[in-house]
C-alpha cells in the first residue's frame, strides 16, 4: 500500500538540487555537461576494456552494440518486438487495473466478504506472481495472452491493495450523511466512496506501471516468439552479447518513456488533487 | 411527531458494556425546537443518531410520525460540528447534492441551489471548494443544503461549537429564521446553556453517562427572538438560573 502523498518519482535529481541557492540555472547546465562526459567516459572505458582487460565475448563493446541496434532499426525487426511488448504491457495494465479497482471497491464496501477472503488474498499476494508464469503458458498458450495475464496479475494486486485502503479510508460520516439524503447504495459508492478513494487509486496505478512491463518482459522470456523479452533471451542463447546489450538498452528506454508518460498524466491530475484535499 | 419510548442504548467494546442512554421517554411536537443539554460525552449525540436511524436502540422504540424507525430516517437533515461537505465538490454542487441524488435535472438543481446559497448569504462563493471557505461559511453551506433538501426535521449536533461567540449569534439568527420559514422541527444537542435557551422552546437537561432526562424546562420567551438582546432580559436570567442549578450538579459530581 502506498499513501497518495508518497512521492516515488522524486529520485536523485531532486536531492541533487536541494540545498543549493541561487546558482541553480548555471548548476544545471554544468551538471548536464558532467553527466554527458561521464557517459562518454564510461563508453570509452567499455570500448577500451573490451578485448584487452575482459574477453569481448562477455561484455561485447559499444560499437558492436550500436551496429546491432542500427541493423535492427534498419530492417525494422526491432519495432515488431517493441510493439509486442508495449501491447502486452498496456493490455495487462488495463485489465489488471480494472480488476484491481473493482475488487478493491467491492471488498472495501463488504466488511464480511473482505474478512472472509483476507487469508486467501494474503496468501496470493505473498506468492511471487512470476511463479505463475508456467501456469499461464499452459492456460493461454505461447501467444500474447500469457504475457498479458502475467502483467495483469502483477498490476491487479498493487491496484487492489491501494484501492482497498482508499475505500477503507473514506470518512464514514460522509457516507452516513449521503444516506440520510436518500442516497442508494450504488449512489454512495459512485458519488462518495469512489471520488474519495480516487487519489489512492491513482497512486496504485502509478506504481504498477513498471510492474506491467516486468510482467510482459518476463512472460516473453519464458515462452514466446516475439517481444523484447524473447529477443533478449534469444540473443543470450545465441551467445550474442552485443544483441543482449542492445535489447537491454531498448528496454531501459521503453521503461523511462513509460515513467515519463505516467508523470505527465500525474501532473495533469495534480490539479484535481489540489482541489480534492 | 418524534416519539422516544423507554429508549436505551449501550455499546459493547472489548467485553465491556457502556451505557450511553438509559430509559428516555420524549415526545417532540411538529415545529418545536428542542434543545438537549448535558456534559460532553454524556450520550446526547447517541440520542440524535437513534432519531436519524443510524443507531438501533438496544431497547425501546423510536417513532417518527407514528412509524417505527427501522432504517435510515431520510426525513431528517443532520448537521454536526464537522461539516460533512464533499471536499471535491464546489459549494453549488454540494448544496445541490441531495437533488442530484433524487434525479433532478442539472439545470433545475443548479438554479434552486443558487437560490438558497443566495438566501444564506453566500452569493459569490458558489464555485469555491469547501477548503477555501471559513468555518462559518461552511456552516452556511450545510444550512443551505439542509434547506434545499427540504428536511422536515433538523438534527443539530453541536453545530456551532467551533465558531467564535459573535459568529455563533449570527448563525443562531440565521437558523431561527430558516427553521421558521421552512416550518422545521429542530432537535439541537449542545453543551452551551446560552445557546440552548436562546434557540429552544424547551430545554432538556441530561445527566452524565448514561444519559437520563433530569429536568425539562419550557422556554416561554416570545418569538421572533432577538438572539443578541434576549439574553439580557430578566426572564432569560431566571430560566438560566433554574437550568444551571440542575446542570451544575452533573459538573460537580464530575470533579469528585
Amino acid at each position: 500500500m502506498t499513501a497518495p502523498e508518497a512521492d516515488t518519482s522524486a529520485g536523485l535529481d531532486a536531492q541533487a538540487g536541494a540545498g543549493e541557492g541561487a546558482p541553480v540555472a548555471a548548476g544545471r547546465g554544468f551538471l548536464l555537461l558532467c553527466q554527458t562526459i561521464l557517459g562518454i567516459g564510461l563508453l570509452a572505458l567499455w570500448q577500451l576494456a573490451s578485448g584487452r582487460l575482459v574477453d569481448s565475448f562477455f561484455i561485447s563493446n559499444p560499437v558492436d552494440v550500436a551496429q546491432r541496434l542500427i541493423g535492427w532499426i534498419a530492417d525494422g525487426s526491432i519495432f515488431l518486438h517493441i510493439w509486442a511488448t508495449v501491447y502486452a504491457t498496456l493490455c495487462g495494465f488495463v485489465i489488471g487495473a480494472a480488476g484491481g479497482v473493482i475488487l478493491g471497491i467491492w471488498l472495501g464496501v463488504s466488511p464480511f466478504t473482505s474478512r472472509l477472503l483476507s487469508p486467501y488474498l494474503n496468501a496470493l499476494n505473498a506468492l511471487p506472481k512470476v511463479a505463475l508464469a508456467p501456469l499461464f503458458v499452459l492456460w493461454f498458450g505461447l501467444g500474447i495472452q500469457s504475457k498479458v495475464a502475467l502483467a495483469a496479475v502483477l498490476v491487479l494486486f498493487l491496484v487492489f491493495l491501494n484501492t482497498f485502503a482508499g475505500v477503507r479510508e473514506v470518512d464514514q460520516d460522509l457516507v452516513d450523511s449521503a444516506r440520510l439524503m436518500r442516497a442508494s447504495r450504488f449512489q454512495v459508492i459512485a458519488k462518495v466512496i469512489m471520488p474519495s478513494a480516487l487519489s489512492w487509486v491513482f497512486a496504485g496505478l502509478k506504481i504498477s506501471v513498471p510492474y506491467a512491463l516486468i510482467g510482459a518482459v518476463l512472460g516473453e522470456m519464458i515462452a514466446a516468439n516475439r517481444g523484447l523479452g524473447y529477443l533478449v533471451q534469444y540473443s543470450g542463447s545465441q551467445f550474442d552479447t552485443a544483441g543482449v546489450f542492445a535489447v537491454l538498452i531498448v528496454i531501459a528506454l521503453l521503461a523511462m518513456g513509460l515513467n515519463a508518460f505516467v508523470d505527465l498524466i500525474q501532473n495533469r491530475m495534480q490539479r484535481w488533487r489540489m482541489t480534492g484535499r | 411527531m418524534i416519539d422516544l419510548r423507554r429508549v436505551s442504548k449501550s455499546f459493547r467494546k472489548d467485553d465491556e458494556t457502556v451505557d450511553a442512554v438509559r430509559d428516555i421517554n420524549l415526545t417532540i411536537a411538529q415545529r418545536e425546537i428542542v434543545a438537549v443539554i448535558g456534559p460532553s460525552g454524556c450520550g446526547k449525540s447517541t440520542l440524535l443518531n437513534m432519531i436519524a436511524g443510524l443507531y438501533v436502540p438496544t431497547s425501546g422504540q423510536v417513532f417518527y410520525k407514528g412509524a417505527r424507525i427501522s432504517d435510515v430516517n431520510a426525513n431528517v437533515g443532520y448537521m454536526t460540528q464537522k461539516d460533512n461537505l464533499l471536499p471535491w465538490r464546489t459549494v453549488c454542487d454540494n448544496v445541490a447534492f441531495p437533488l442530484e441524488l433524487s434525479g433532478v435535472a442539472r439545470g433545475e438543481r443548479v438554479e434552486r441551489a443558487l437560490g438558497v446559497i443566495n438566501h444564506v448569504g453566500l452569493k459569490g462563493f458558489e464555485h469555491r471548494y469547501p477548503h477555501e471557505l471559513s468555518g462559518g461559511m461552511r456552516k452556511r453551506v450545510c444550512l443551505a443544503r439542509m434547506l434545499l433538501y427540504g428536511a422536515e426535521t433538523a438534527l443539530l449536533d453541536e453545530p456551532f461549537a467551533a465558531l467564535d461567540a459573535q459568529l455563533k449569534l449570527v448563525m443562531h439568527d440565521l437558523l431561527l429564521r430558516l427553521a421558521n420559514e421552512a416550518g422545521q422541527t429542530v432537535v439541537l444537542v449542545t453543551h452551551d446553556l446560552m445557546e440552548a435557551i436562546t434557540l429552544a422552546d424547551r430545554v432538556l437537561v441530561c445527566t452524565r453517562r448514561p444519559a437520563k432526562l433530569a429536568l425539562e424546562q419550557r422556554i416561554d420567551l416570545p418569538r421572533p427572538r432577538d438572539v443578541l438582546n434576549v439574553r439580557f432580559t430578566k426572564e432569560f436570567k431566571d430560566l438560566y438560573d433554574v437550568l444551571w442549578e440542575r446542570l451544575r450538579l452533573e459538573y460537580q459530581e464530575d470533579r469528585l
